[in-house]
């Protein structure tokens, strides 16, 4: 019982594991490709959650907190170039539907 | 909003554990282990996790959009509970002011959400949640059991050390991280604006420099009178 009150390593791990798989769910079940970029960000930021405890509880130094820095850095550029491509699919295909688009050309 | 199966098994374990914190409250040591902090954990966590599976499991795919919103802004709670301050303000300055209004931007921009039937289907739920399922059941089992040596915490203002290591030991992925962004940025605009120019010059064509302008003929007084 002292385990659940006495908030360690461990819990914010299977948070991040939780958040893990609702994004891993959203991946491989969504049709949308604007929800499939979000199921993307949730598997990142569970990413970057895990750098920023282990780098709390195990390392002691600010290196898991850059490298969470670096990942919300690569998010941001991911989700600028992806929505971009996006936009460009819903322009020709008239959906953003991935059972849609599945040829490289019109 | 419909709330899922999932959304239940979460809520039934917060309830679990708040009843079994009142259960074993009746130990006077137990509840002086009940302090702030593992309140506002649970309460951040549950959050997260609460929106994470709306996100993964909603119908109307704005409502997985606002809930992406709320699992952001509970893992940038989570991190100021980490320690991690500057890690937390950048994710809320990023991801909730920037990225969540991109994704907005794309989910509001496409036509397809106007029937929320099929905005936002899913399919092979069946394989899908399962599959998902036992991988967390996995994950929880190694990483719960994994004997890790805890250090103590460093203090709270994190800024100048951050800002130290990015300038000695990770400054070429500092400088090639600016080199990523200028390039997504000049990547992003060209591949919108390359779309945008091909369907304007397909749907509207420009109007001969001979021929009368449509719209000034439309405002005389005499071609009013005709309509």
């Amino acid at each position: 019982m002292t385990a659940l009150v006495s908030v360690g390593l461990p819990h914010y791990l299977v948070v991040a594991a939780l958040l893990f798989m609702a994004g891993l769910i959203t991946v491989a079940t969504r049709r949308n490709a604007v929800a499939i970029l979000m199921g993307v960000e949730l598997i990142l930021n569970a990413a970057s959650l895990n750098f920023v405890a282990f780098s709390r509880f195990v390392h002691g130094g600010v290196a898991g907190q850059v490298f969470s820095l670096f990942i919300i850095l690569l998010a941001a550029a991911e989700a600028c170039i992806a929505l971009a491509i996006v936009l460009s699919i819903f322009r020709n295909f008239k959906s953003v539907d991935v059972f849609n688009t599945t040829t490289l050309r019109e | 909003m419909r709330l899922s199966a999932l959304h239940y098994v979460v809520i039934a374990l917060l309830l679990l554990v708040v009843v079994l914190a009142v259960g074993a409250g009746l130990s006077k040591d137990f509840i002086a282990r009940i302090n702030a902090a593992t309140v506002v954990f649970y309460l951040l966590g549950g959050l997260a996790t609460f929106c994470a599976i709306t996100v993964a499991f909603s119908r109307n795919i704005l409502h997985s959009a606002f809930a992406l919103m709320g699992t952001l802004a509970g893992v940038a709670g989570l991190y100021f509970m980490l320690g991690a301050d500057f890690v937390g303000v950048v994710q809320l300055l990023v991801y909730v002011g920037g990225i969540m209004v991109l994704i907005l931007f794309a989910v509001l921009l496409t036509r397809d959400i106007t029937d929320i039937k099929i905005s936002n289907l899913s399919v092979s739920l069946i394989g899908g949640v399962p599959a998902g399922l036992l991988l967390l059941g996995i994950m929880v089992r190694v990483l719960v059991g994994a004997p890790f040596k805890t250090t103590a915490a460093i203090a709270a203002p994190t800024v100048g050390r951050i800002g130290d290591s990015l300038l000695r030991e990770y400054l070429l992925p500092f400088e090639v991280a600016s080199v990523i962004l200028l390039m997504a940025l000049v990547g992003g605009m060209v591949i919108a604006r390359r779309a945008v120019k091909e369907e304007a010059g397909e749907g509207v064509p420009l109007p001969h420099p001979g021929a009368p302008h449509p719209g000034r003929e439309d405002r005389h007084p005499s071609s009013e009178a005709n309509t």
